[in-house]
């Protein structure tokens, strides 16, 4: 029984950063159009800037609950990052044929990933100290690190602010709007260009938190972003691109499988996965919650 | 009878004109060997047999309208039936790796066509993705199968049966570079008549508009397919030819970022004419491999040309070449 709580509890862990990963992914898509591969460097971002920021706290010797406060300091890096994007490379192709974006992100993927090989070099960058910090919690006879609950914390508030986000506010009904019908959205008056950076920061933002909040429990590594972004395309593909309840749905199935993956049969568990986004594509061209 | 013989005039002219083109692109490359060093012949040689790739990968982007992402399956998988020809048969003709790398490549191109050509744009892109993915991390993972990260070993192979000399360098530049020049003349005039036959016409009619070529009697599924396979079957041939020069077949020709590479070459040339994926591939590995040895940050510069190469232009190198010499022509 023991063992079954903490793999699920594991298997939510996954779920967890994967929904922020791809939830973003999911929301840029829903509502320009645009599959950005350069998320998983935005991811990855986070979680560079996060461990840098806590490592310079340290070493200033800032007591433990700072750096606490410092976790969303990479999330924050990889909104301002997006938006910067947004406006200067992105605005010039939303009337250009979708191959063309797809080839700018490409671009953007290469560049990211080599300027965080350049500003923080090619070795691991940890937190582990905040990891610690919060010791462990004992579960029957087993112990389980009590900040991997943290990750799931977030990960369920991320969920339920965003849901709310979307359909209890202003802003999501704009959003939603625009995702459904972007010119009449625009004749109705609402400024598109402006939602299209909102949506895409926004994305952004919760990339870089699920870097930020998984930094201290695995270092961040170059190459951290390419493997997220393939992950997080099985999520969407599950889930159906645009939508973020198939998000969340293919988190939570992708979470579950690896989890059981890992334990019974890994050398397989990655080919798995890819099969089956691939059935569910046959099944259900559009994903579970997507329109087709 | 006027009309014929504008036929025939203008038939004449093409001819004409791919030859002015031809004889002195073959001249060039027939010479290259003995005029520049071993290095530079090395890296033409990649540059062609990337060529073949891209020529392929152009199938489905140029004539078709169809962005793959996971062409990287068939490269790699190419490459590897190579390997495991040599690693579990015994085998060393090149013609035989030629022609496991066709039938291998045949056989995964129908499974992954099968599957793929029912989606257009966004999600053929990520479902051909998806798929390559699979095979890299079969990889990645049956390292007692396929070496796993260390990749497998190919040695020589023999060329027509002639056994390779002892001096592997010297072997690579001459009787090899000749050997892939072949395979590559072979496969650019396979691609010309195909993309100038019906059956290349009704590809770009697909293209250019699906539901008009489906009221012709176009069917368009099944037209999608034969291109999908063609274009895994030149793909990989490409990685067959590649799997000796490199000597060892490993999974980083399997991730899906070297799919992207592959987009790159052929965007980079122009994926709008019929050599622009050759003129990509070719420029495409002079550009990375002096990239690669002048800096670690060749990523960077790859993608800044990637980037600026979308924003200015769009259309490729062959792109910019016709605009001059349109602008030329005019002038004149």
């Amino acid at each position: 029984m023991t063992v079954f709580i903490i793999h699920v509890l594991n298997a939510l862990l996954y779920s967890s950063v994967l929904f922020l990963i791809a939830g973003g992914l999911s929301l840029i898509y829903g509502v320009m159009r645009i599959l950005n591969l350069a998320h998983g460097n935005l991811y990855a971002l986070g979680a560079f800037v996060t461990a840098w920021a806590v490592g310079l706290a340290l070493e200033a010797g800032a007591p433990r609950g700072v750096l606490f406060l410092l976790l969303p300091s990479g999330a924050i890096a990889a909104a301002a990052c997006g938006a910067l994007i947004e406006r200067t490379l992105l605005r010039p192709f939303y009337k250009r044929p979708e191959e063309y974006q797809l080839l700018m992100t490409f671009g953007l993927l290469m560049i990211l990933e080599d300027l965080i090989r350049f500003v923080w070099g090619p070795n691991p960058l940890s937190a582990t100290t905040v990891y610690a910090a919060l010791g462990s919690i004992s579960i029957g006879e087993d112990r389980y690190p009590g900040y991997n609950l943290v990750i799931i914390a977030v990960g369920i508030f991320a969920a339920v602010f965003l849901w709310a986000f979307i359909y209890r506010t202003r802003f999501g009904v704009i959003l939603r709007a625009t995702s459904q019908d972007k010119r009449m959205a625009s004749a109705l008056g609402v400024n598109v260009n402006r939602v299209y950076i909102q949506a895409f920061t926004l994305g952004c933002f919760m990339a870089g938190l699920g870097g930020a909040i998984v930094v201290p429990s695995q270092s961040a590594v170059l190459g951290m972003g390419v493997d997220a972004l393939v992950l997080a395309f099985i999520v969407v593909v599950i889930g159906g691109l645009g939508s973020l309840e198939g998000a969340l749905a293919g988190a939570l199935i992708v979470g579950v499988v690896r989890e059981a993956g890992i334990t019974l049969f890994p050398e397989i568990e990655l080919a798995v996965l890819y099969l089956i986004a691939a059935v569910v594509l046959l099944a259900r061209p559009a994903g579970l919650f997507g329109r087709p | 009878m006027s009309m014929g013989a504008v036929t025939a005039s203008s038939k004449v002219s093409t001819t004409v004109r791919v030859g002015a083109w031809i004889v002195p692109a073959a001249a060039l490359l027939l010479a290259a060997p003995f005029v520049i060093d071993p290095f530079q012949t090395l890296t033409l040689t990649y540059g062609l047999i990337a060529a073949i790739g891209a020529l392929g990968f152009n199938l489905l982007l140029g004539y078709t309208g169809l962005l793959s992402f996971g062409h990287s399956a068939f490269f790699g998988g190419g490459a590897y039936t190579v390997a495991f020809l040599v690693k579990y048969l015994k085998i060393a003709s090149m013609e035989l790796f030629l022609a496991g790398s066709v039938l291998a490549s045949a056989l995964l191109s129908v499974l992954f066509g099968y599957v793929c050509v029912r989606y257009t744009r966004i999600f053929f892109g990520i479902l051909t993705l998806a798929l390559s993915q699979v095979l890299w991390s079969l990889a990645f993972k049956f390292f007692w199968v396929t070496g796993g990260t260390d990749g497998l070993r190919v040695p020589t192979p023999t060329l027509l049966g002639a056994a390779p000399t002892d001096d592997k360098m010297d072997f690579l530049v001459h009787r090899y570079y000749f050997y892939v020049l072949a395979v590559f003349a072979v496969c650019v005039l396979l691609m010309w008549v195909i993309v100038h036959s019906p059956f290349g016409k009704a590809l770009q009619a697909i293209r250019d508009n699906e539901t008009r070529a489906e009221f012709i009697g176009i069917r368009i599924r099944r037209y999608r397919l034969i291109a999908f396979v063609i274009s895994g079957i030149f793909t990989g041939v490409a990685g067959a030819l590649w799997a000796p020069l490199n000597g060892l077949a490993s999974p980083d020709i399997l991730v899906w970022t070297f799919s992207g590479e592959i987009v790159f070459m052929t965007v980079l040339g122009g994926f709008r004419t019929f050599v622009g994926p050759i003129v990509g591939a070719v420029a495409f590995t002079y550009l990375k491999t002096y990239a690669v040895g002048f800096t670690v940050y060749w990523q960077l510069l790859l993608g800044t040309v990637l980037v600026a190469l979308v924003l200015v232009l769009p259309t490729g190198i062959m792109g910019a070449v016709e605009q001059l010499a349109s602008k030329w022509k005019r002038a004149s």
